[in-house]
């Protein structure tokens, strides 16, 4: 994964630069910067207003390397004082104004002093970083959020009580209810999609060939696709013709039919990445096939596939939607998820959240903490997983 | 990491010697039944899926009075019944359509910085953050859309009004809070940059290191080389990471139930509320829905179902046809 980029990265930001003069100066050392361009080369004899078309030395004038710093501390003063000056509000302006400013600073100055292919590339540059940390400004504020707001209500009395009798208005009342169902309801439907899942990768990667594994190939990856609701809706249907009563059953139904695919993927790859060897030193031995899957494929890809099993039940632990159509919701606790409506986390942050009073949103935020926590919780430990015992193929 | 490795296992040769290996093992053969069987269960699955919603469906649409693609109004529980899904069709097309268009160009930024920006020891990490947003609950993105994100929108939504109505797309004919479309929007474009990320990383990834270096040897900078070499290569890996992320944005349920104040009026103004999708609708109109009515919803998931299998099965196919992205696994 690393070595694709490592060209272009491991060169550090001076890369770009220092490229089109370097090379023709000193083709032994090409990244060594700017400061083999100004120290040993022939000095830069040109003005500052010596364009790539005029250019007479061979090296070219770089900007320092602090460069990027001084364009960005001047974008921050310039939207400061654009933003005080104006008399701007909200700081998300200012620091709009700051980057655009950073932005139209650093093209300019580098098109002056360097040329426009630079320019161009610090552009681009910067834009990327941009696009990184608009992605992480959500992600953190989310977090953010859900921890400052969900602590105000979040203590042992929220985890150990449920809603009986608590009105929508009125604080108190708890989580408990919800949690019993996430947990059953998550586990019923790892206990069944888990050995489908396993199975299934298993068939996919050691026994597959023909149009039924590309069949099942294609579909495992469509059926990622399905929107949760549908899947909802699907056992639904079976309800409908069955006239079977809600319970947490279907809903576990409905999830398994979700976590499934995301199963035979992650297993799939794990599988893929055994070494050949192993098996065929097995089979040399006169090991009977299942034996050899059983005995040292699955134990060699043990780590991968458990981390992929936990970030499947991360996923659908989250999952509202089927819970809505299928385990109806309850105020109760009912720890029997065969018969009769149950609650979960999700379901229970979605009708806290549909009351609206004061209460009920302070409850909302406290569980979606809650909900977070379990997930991220799960996605750690299962990419900790990954990492310590990742097969130990020649990578 | 899987993608690197060069073990593209054949399915483990020896074995498969049917004629002399079939010396009496039950054991083989019970295994090797099970785990097909399982295969086979996954299609019967996705069949049954298909059969029982289009069978619900044509109960619905029997006896739907007004015309199920092109009525304006959900009413299933009327005298004559009447319903149909031009409204949510619409609403969850465009919704859809303004997460790809403000997440496709973050997503590539994001996943050129993790292939070819980001300092190479932070890489992973940097990676791993963004997929952290995948593993947010969507119910989770629902409530910070809508206590949170739909305040902060206020102002740009005024602001967009103000100076680009003449777009019309723009124009806020309805002032109000900002449960709109647009808000929808950029709540599903947060939500699908994980998958567009980490499918296009995979594939920038995979650009044959002779191309860049060949690029950066001519004197290119790093994004000329960027241009030359890594997006050329990538595009339909773009192309088909896009697709999914449509395919997600398309089913999304409950960020779009909360955010969302709907109406069943068809209108190109994104900024006025309204609106509908047709997962939101499921969520929205099943409590209050009697059986007939259930099937009625189980009517619209079938389109929907319809929808994200063209659209997942389109993308799907695009990787395919270039089997060493594994972006597959995403």
């Amino acid at each position: 994964m690393s070595n694709a980029h490592s060209g272009a990265a491991g060169n550090g930001p001076a890369a770009g630069p220092a490229g089109s003069a370097a090379i023709q100066n000193r083709p032994a050392a090409p990244a060594t910067g700017e400061s083999s361009g100004s120290g040993p080369g022939p000095a830069p004899s040109g003005g500052p207003g010596s364009g790539p078309e005029r250019r007479q030395s061979l090296s070219q004038r770089g900007l320092p390397r602090w460069a990027p710093a001084g364009f960005a501390a001047a974008g921050i003063v310039i939207g400061v004082a654009v933003g005080a000056g104006a008399g701007l509000q909200s700081r998300v302006q200012w620091g709009l104004i700051a980057v655009v400013a950073f932005l139209v600073i650093s093209y300019a100055v580098t098109s002056a002093v360097e040329n426009s292919r630079q320019a161009k590339d610090r552009l681009a540059t910067s834009v990327v970083w941009v696009c990184f940390i608009l992605a992480v400004i959500p992600l953190f504020s989310l977090l953010w959020v859900t921890v400052s707001r969900g602590m105000k209500v979040l203590d042992p009395y929220f985890l150990s009580h449920s809603m009986a009798g608590v009105p929508s208005s009125q604080a108190g009342g708890g989580v408990y209810h919800a949690l019993i169902g996430t947990l059953e309801q998550v586990g019923i439907a790892t206990v069944i999609a888990t050995p489908i899942g396993l199975l299934t990768a298993v068939y996919l990667v050691e026994y597959g060939k023909g149009a039924l594994a590309k069949a099942v190939t294609f579909f495992v990856d469509v059926m990622t696709g399905i929107p949760s609701i549908v899947a909802g809706l699907f056992i639904l249907a079976i309800m409908l013709m069955g006239k079977i009563e809600p319970s947490g059953l279907m809903g576990s139904l409905a999830l398994a039919i979700l976590m499934m695919p995301v199963v035979v993927r992650s297993t799939e790859e794990m599988l893929k990445l055994v070494p050949n060897e192993l098996r065929e030193a097995a089979l040399a031995l006169g090991v009977p096939k299942w034996r050899m899957i059983l005995k040292v494929v699955l134990p060699t890809a043990i780590g991968g596939i458990t981390t992929g099993v936990m970030l499947a039940i991360a996923r659908i632990a989250g999952e509202t939607a089927p819970i809505i159509l299928l385990v109806f919701g309850s105020q109760l606790i009912n720890s029997n998820p065969f018969e009769g409506a149950q609650s979960s986390l999700p379901f229970y942050i979605y009708e806290q959240y549909k009351a609206g009073e004061v209460a009920s949103i302070d409850r909302a935020w406290a569980a979606a903490l809650v909900l977070i926590a379990f997930v991220m919780i799960l996605n750690l430990v299962a990419r900790g997983i990954a990492r310590w015992k990742a097969p130990k193929t020649g990578r | 990491m899987a993608s690197t490795t060069p073990i593209d296992t054949p399915p483990a040769p020896p074995a498969k010697s049917s004629p002399g290996g079939s010396t009496g093992r039950m054991g083989d053969t019970v295994f090797s039944g099970l785990s097909k069987g399982s295969g086979i269960l996954l299609l019967v699955i996705m069949a049954t899926i298909a059969v029982f919603l289009t069978y619900r469906a044509t109960l619905a649409i029997s006896q739907d009075e007004g015309n199920f693609l092109t009525t304006f109004d959900w009413n299933p529980a009327g005298d004559p019944p009447v319903f149909g899904i031009a409204v949510l069709l619409f609403g969850t097309v465009v919704s859809s359509v303004i997460a790809l268009v403000i997440a496709v160009p973050v997503a590539v930024g994001i996943a050129l910085f993790i292939s070819h920006y980001a300092p190479r020891r932070l890489a992973a990490p940097l990676a791993y953050v963004v997929d952290l947003l995948a593993a947010v609950p969507s119910i989770i993105y629902g409530i910070w859309g809508a206590l949170f994100l739909v305040p902060y929108l206020d102002g740009l939504n005024l602001w967009l009004d103000q100076y680009f109505s003449w777009t019309y797309i723009f124009d806020q004919t309805q002032p109000g809070v900002a449960r709109n479309m647009f808000t929808v929007g950029i709540l599903l474009a947060i939500m699908i940059l994980p998958i567009i990320t980490s499918v296009s990383r995979e594939v920038f990834l995979q650009v044959p290191r002779m191309n860049e270096e060949a690029a950066l040897a001519l004197g290119a900078t790093r994004w000329e080389v960027i241009r030359m070499s890594v997006l050329p290569f990538g595009r339909s890996g773009v192309i088909s990471a896009s697709m999914l992320g449509l395919g997600r944005a398309l089913g999304e349920t409950m960020a779009v139930a909360t955010v969302l104040s709907p109406n069943f009026v068809m209108s190109l103004h994104l900024l006025d509320p309204g609106g509908g999708t047709f997962a939101q609708n499921i969520a929205a109109k099943f409590d209050e829905a009697d059986q007939f009515g259930r099937d009625a919803l189980i009517a619209s998931g079938l389109v929907l179902f319809l929808l994200t299998l063209l659209v997942n099965g389109a993308a799907r196919l695009i990787i395919a046809r270039r089997k060493e992205y594994s972006g597959a696994n995403a």
